[in-house]
């Protein structure tokens, strides 16, 4: 079982749903979030692309936040999805600073928080709050070792990319493009 | 009473706050996200589901409120089942719980007052509220007759209000929705093919083949069902057409984007009829069976060649006739859009009937992939006595517009100003659900209309801009907290859904339903109230519907099967329009006889002048009207609005990314707060844009007040339908001020 997200950026609007459901979801305090839209806009009017996607902890196979993390509270579950357990957290920062996506914030509470790819929803058999509210459904969400499974399919015959390849961390959020 | 009596009232309410404590949703919670699980595990066993469907904005959705016996809402899912939303809430409906939880809600019933020559609001009883609001009714009614009573409203409180004022005796009843928004659509396509597009529209974009929409951002406005079927749209190959001066997201989604000169969108409209009928690419046997008036339009478009438009429009004659061939092509299974906001030059009606005229031609209407016919479920009045027939109304009102089919807000706010000439003089507002300061341009002649009122009240959640303005304000609570009229609405199958309280109304707010009843009751109405309180008509309403208020609870929203007709046209019957002809009206005899085009033309637009760019405004996904910027989930994902500047324009005025400026538009009105400026190749140089609904005056909206600026109060400039009434508010210029013009006023 290795757990992977899909996200298709030509079918994402951008319109933050992803973000708000993680919020009310998750308990995610206002004012900050584990998901993210980015827009990135290229070319001259009136010949010009827009790409927009939904952002997140990557999941890294080589997860360079749990290598760096001194209390082994970053930690990889055997399905690849990376926790921080909150009470071994000493809130030191060192994998906020070592995330190449910048997916880490500290909680008001002190410890450091992110995506979970929502695990406590995955043991029940439902998917991630942000793939399953997403209005154009633009979120995938799947097993990569399965290859019968929707996203094993969509990277078998679609064009993708990750993030920031060459850090070299191996993501498991992949953007068709 | 003095015309400052209106004065807007920007400070505090006396005692205002500290009414109630503002409860933390989610205090309950641990402070460790591990724990945070382990207890939601807990938590959420005893978790309360109850149905609601969304009032964010109006396309309805249905969901299940997520609450604990706390009162904490914790979360809201769409309803699998529902046809709106296919069991996926958008941003606003997922952020709805915001409305809930936000700590500057209205609290208390208010009422107008001076306190040592200031005006100001106190907190008043119930009791002492509605007693005031029904004692100036009837003082009202008795001196002016109850068509003296104007009621504007939006949404669900509006509906209760209705049943209010028509036991009153009044129709003098209008709403943004239609004069400010989707009216030109209504009555151009009513004008074409019989039938209003209506709500939600029967698009059947999942199926189609081609997409054209002409300046309609999908995506941008999260108009649920049809974001999502623009995507099954783009899984399935269809070519997307988008005609847009600005880069939308729709647009980067097109095959084909046509950056259109603004203000020129009939041109193209007409083009691409040449095209494809000197092509031959319209549906000829669909034309021959169900047009009307083909031969003088043929006649009418010849001289409209791309080459023609290309002069008007920028775009080159080579991509008209490659989008109408495309068109062609995938008739009929084409839709060209009707759009939703649509009053923007004054000819409105006129482009909507070019646009209705395009599905004609691409036999579109009646067909898989174009717009199917629609379905729905008539739910039925709570018995009452017959209403009282007005002497006038908003038909009256409105009368100089032949072609009104609802209420025109702007001749209702005409008439509420004082003049000798006016046939009909209103002496009160009722507005419910609508931030009138926001949705109705040329602000001057709103704030005059409101200053000449006898009396004010104002219904709603929030302290919006328009509350300043009232004498005595009514706290509603939300939609979460009340239960209310079981929804019904087009579709491709008839469906039905509830809205039951999830939780007890917030501090001293109530249900609409309940206010508009003791309103009623204390004017003598009881007749119309024949119930003890709302649930009993729901209870009642949904026995009739075959269904019971627990199967409700269950399911949420209960589909019925098609009985009307299938939902395209077979081959083999002849179908009758709505029209006087019984057919697609390409020509109008209607338009003609009152003396109006019966063939859509172009007539050019005036440009903004040097120094000046054309403001255009749209929308987020993540606010709607101007009602959402101080919800706190929604005020997260976006607090305040950009002015969007193209980097030529931006280069010549040394503007960069983040800076603040201020406009001022044509007739020397200045924004009342600033902006940031974001510069991007997405919008024309010719033109800025930003989002609608920021720049809040009020400052109990402690999130919102001076975040942006508020477009509709540049747009002082309004260009009438002369068919219809629509106020349209694409015309208006504004220059850029990098220097704070409001300095000197508060040194």
């Amino acid at each position: 079982m290795r757990y992977a997200m899909v996200i298709d950026t030509l079918k994402c609007v951008g319109c933050s749903d992803c973000v708000v459901a993680c919020q009310t979801e998750n308990n995610v305090p206002i004012g900050y979030c584990r998901d993210w839209i980015t827009e990135t806009v290229s070319g001259a009017y009136p010949t010009i692309e827009l790409e927009l996607k939904s952002e997140r902890c990557n999941h890294c196979e080589n997860a360079p936040c749990v290598r760096c993390c001194p209390t082994g509270a970053s930690h990889q579950l055997d399905n690849g999805i990376v926790l921080v357990t909150a009470d071994e957290c000493i809130g030191c920062g060192a994998c906020i600073e070592s995330c190449p996506y910048d997916a880490r914030y500290q909680h008001p509470d002190g410890y450091v928080d992110k995506c979970t790819f929502c695990h406590h929803r995955l043991e029940k058999g439902q998917l991630p709050a942000c793939v399953s509210v997403c209005p154009t459904k633009c979120m995938y969400f799947g097993d990569l070792d399965n290859p019968n499974s929707e996203v094993s399919k969509l990277l078998k015959n679609r064009k993708w990319k990750t993030l920031a390849p060459e850090a070299g961390t191996k993501p498991k959020v992949y953007y068709l493009i | 009473m003095t015309t400052s009596r209106r004065k807007f009232i920007k400070i505090s309410a006396l005692g205002l706050g500290g009414v109630a404590a503002t409860t933390s949703t989610f205090s309950m919670f641990g402070s460790s996200s591990y724990l945070n699980e382990l207890v939601k595990e807990n938590v959420s066993k005893k978790l309360k589901i109850t149905p609601t469907y969304c009032e964010v904005c109006f396309w309805k959705c249905a969901g299940w409120t997520y609450s604990d016996e706390d009162g904490n809402i914790q979360k809201i899912i769409g309803n699998e089942t529902d046809s709106h939303c296919n069991g996926r809430l958008c941003p606003r409906g997922t952020g709805g719980v915001g409305m809930y939880t936000d700590e500057d809600r209205l609290k208390t019933p208010l009422i107008r007052t001076t306190i040592n020559g200031e005006e100001t609001f106190r907190e008043a009883s119930w009791d002492e509220a509605l007693d005031l609001v029904a004692s100036k009714f009837k003082d009202i009614k008795e001196k002016h007759g109850a068509e003296s009573l104007g009621l504007l409203k939006h949404g669900c409180p509006g509906w209760h209000f209705e049943h209010l004022y028509k036991s009153l005796g009044s129709d003098t009843i209008a709403e943004p929705a239609y004069a400010q928004c989707r009216g030109p659509r209504e009555t151009g396509f009513g004008l074409t093919f019989g039938s209003w597009v209506g709500s939600p529209e029967p698009t059947d974009i999942r199926d189609t083949k081609c997409l054209v929409l002409i300046g309609s951002h999908i995506g941008e406005n999260m108009h649920n069902s049809q974001v999502q079927e623009m995507s099954d749209a783009i899984d399935n190959g269809a070519t997307i057409i988008t005609v847009d001066p600005r880069f939308s997201t729709a647009a980067s989604k097109s095959k084909h984007w046509l950056a259109i000169k603004p203000a020129t969108d009939i041109a193209l409209l007409l083009s691409w009829m040449n095209v494809l009928i000197e092509e031959e690419l319209y549906d000829k046997e669909y034309v021959e069976k169900y047009g009307f008036g083909f031969n003088e339009l043929k006649e009418y478009v010849r001289e409209f060649t791309p080459e023609w438009a290309y002069g008007i429009t920028t775009i080159k004659p080579e991509e008209i006739r490659k989008t109408a061939r495309a068109m062609g092509n995938a008739a009929p299974s084409v839709i060209v859009h009707p759009g939703r906001h649509v009053v923007w030059y004054g000819d409105d009606t006129q482009r909507e009937r070019a646009i209705a005229i395009l599905n004609g031609l691409l036999g579109s209407w009646g067909r898989r992939g174009g717009f199917y016919f629609k379905e729905k479920i008539n739910v039925p009045n709570f018995p009452h006595p017959e209403y009282p027939e007005p002497k006038w109304g908003w038909k009256e009102i409105g009368e100089k517009y032949p072609l009104a089919q609802m209420g025109v807000t702007n001749e209702i706010i005409n008439a509420s100003i004082p003049n000798k000439n006016n046939k009909y003089s209103i002496k009160a507002w009722m507005v419910t659900g609508t931030n009138l300061i926001k949705s109705i341009p040329d602000t001057k002649q709103l704030k005059e209309a409101m200053d000449a009122l006898e009396f004010m009240v104002v219904i709603d959640t929030m302290p919006t801009d328009i509350t300043g303005y009232a004498d005595v304000i009514l706290p509603e609570c939300t939609y979460l907290e009340r239960s209310d009229i079981v929804r019904s609405a087009t579709n491709r199958h008839p469906s039905i859904a509830v809205r039951f309280a999830a939780v007890k109304p917030k501090y001293q707010s109530k249900p609409g339903a309940w206010i508009a009843k003791e309103i009623g009751m204390r004017l003598g109405l009881e007749d119309y109230y024949q119930y003890k309180d709302f649930d009993e008509v729901i209870d009642w309403q949904l026995k009739e519907l075959g269904t019971s208020r627990e199967e409700m609870e269950k399911i949420g929203v209960k589909n019925y099967p098609r009985t009307s007709r299938p939902m395209y046209l077979n081959e083999d019957e002849t179908y009758e329009f709505g029209t006087a002809s019984g057919k697609i009206e390409f020509y109008s005899h209607e338009l003609k006889n009152l003396g109006f085009d019966p063939m859509p033309t172009y007539t050019p637009h005036p440009e903004p002048p040097q120094g000046f760019y054309r403001l255009n405004y749209g929308r987020s996904p993540m606010h709607t009207f101007s009602r959402t910027a101080n919800n706190p989930n929604l005020n997260d994902l976006k607090s305040e609005n950009n002015l969007w500047v193209n980097p030529k324009t931006a280069r010549i005025l040394g503007l960069k990314t983040n800076q603040e400026v201020w406009l001022k538009n044509q007739d020397d009105i200045i924004s009342n707060f600033s902006i940031k400026v974001r510069v991007t190749e997405r919008v024309r140089w010719d033109s800025v844009y930003m989002v609608h609904g920021f720049g809040h005056d009020n400052k109990k909206l402690t999130r919102a007040f001076g975040k942006g600026i508020d477009d509709t109060k540049m747009i002082s400039k309004i260009f009438v339908d002369p068919i219809m009434g629509g106020t349209g508010m694409r015309g208006n210029f504004v220059s850029i001020l990098t220097e704070n013009p409001h300095k000197t006023v508060e040194l």
